[in-house]
């Protein structure tokens, strides 16, 4: 066997190998990014796994406010989704809150940082999709759900326990490849 | 004699009340009144602090309104009295580690903090294989025939 030769070939080699291999995983990367399954900036929400926090909020423009109990107490799974009015993000998702609440699961609101006028302007033009919505206007339930910025919803299964959370809006392909398998799950 | 004295004593008195009242003791920042110290220390804390708005901003520095809500929380938390470690854990449990700048050093992030110390390994590995490939082969000496051989040769 030519040793000299066969371990020039492996220097040239085995560094060109890695070169290539890094190259597959960034182009990899880097689709997975411009296909939005993944997102560099996004975090899992700790509350996952964990039952809701303790908050009470008020309702608004004649809807019913709630609180954690009010989750605790449901019978069937519950989609809370914290909006706003002055949301771009939170208008694009409206019609797809219109055909989840229509296909059955009860969506509940929480309008955050958001005064009564400007919400029933929104409900009015958008539509509203809530079962209830409560306010919270100075942000620090949000907080305390670890919300960084709306839209964010949080699937809560019977009994108060967070399943499933998306920084985000609803749009089909979350619908379709997150949701969805998160509410069979439940059921 | 005495009087001069009395009255330098009252005018230093004066100069000190007056400079001590001008020097603030307490400020006002995102809503929260506390004194210099409490800043400070909320401050350190903030720095800390990943702006999850702006991710690659400090919680101090950031102008996102979630940025100011977290400094609010934070100075209300000192003046209450909490410590550093209760503060930054009231945010961690929230937000999780990412809300961290310096990621701790936990089993997810051992990679992260020990690759220096497996790329430097790694380093050594590849210097050690190819010092020992470009050492001569040792050759065997020459037999005592041999040597003999030279001798006569040499002669």
């Amino acid at each position: 066997m030519d040793t000299p030769r066969v371990s020039r070939r492996l220097m040239l080699g085995i560094p060109l190998a890695a070169v290539a291999a890094g190259g597959i995983g960034f182009y990899a990367l880097l689709e997975r990014m411009r296909s939005g399954a993944y997102n560099p900036q996004e975090f899992n929400n700790p509350l996952v796994g964990h039952e809701v926090p303790d908050f009470t909020l008020p309702g608004v423009d004649g809807n019913q406010g709630f609180d954690r109990a009010a989750l605790i107490a449901r019978k069937r799974p519950v989609l809370v989704n914290f909006f706003a009015s002055w949301c771009i993000p939170c208008v694009g998702e409206a019609p797809y809150l219109r055909a989840i609440a229509k296909s059955g699961l009860d969506i509940w609101g929480i309008a955050y940082q958001d005064k009564p006028g400007p919400l029933a302007l929104y409900l009015a033009k958008y539509g509203n999709p809530y079962r209830r919505i409560a306010s919270d206007l100075s942000g620090r339930v949000a907080i305390n759900w670890g919300v960084y910025g709306v839209p964010e919803s949080f699937l809560i299964a019977p009994g108060g326990m967070v399943r499933w959370h998306i920084a985000g809006p609803l749009v089909p392909e979350i619908i379709e490849s997150q949701l969805k398998p998160a509410l069979r799950r439940l059921s | 004699m005495k009087r001069v004295l009395i009255l330098c004593f009252l005018g230093l008195a004066v100069t000190f009340a007056i400079a001590a009242a001008d020097t603030p003791v307490t400020i006002l920042r995102d809503g929260v009144t506390l004194t210099i110290a409490q800043e400070k220390r909320a401050e350190h804390i903030g720095n800390k602090l990943r702006c999850l708005v702006c991710q690659n901003e400090t919680v101090e520095n950031s102008q996102a309104g979630l940025a100011k809500q977290f400094r609010g929380i934070i100075r209300r938390r000192v003046v209450r009295g909490e410590t550093n470690t209760q503060i930054v854990d009231f945010m961690v449990h929230r937000y999780g580690i990412f809300v961290l700048l310096k990621p701790p050093l936990i089993p997810l992030t051992w990679l992260l903090w020990f690759s220096p110390v497996i790329a430097l390994l790694a380093g050594l590995m590849v210097v050690l294989i190819a010092r020992r490939r470009r050492a001569p082969p040792s050759l065997p000496g020459l037999s005592e025939a041999e040597r003999d051989r030279l001798k006569d040769i040499l002669s």
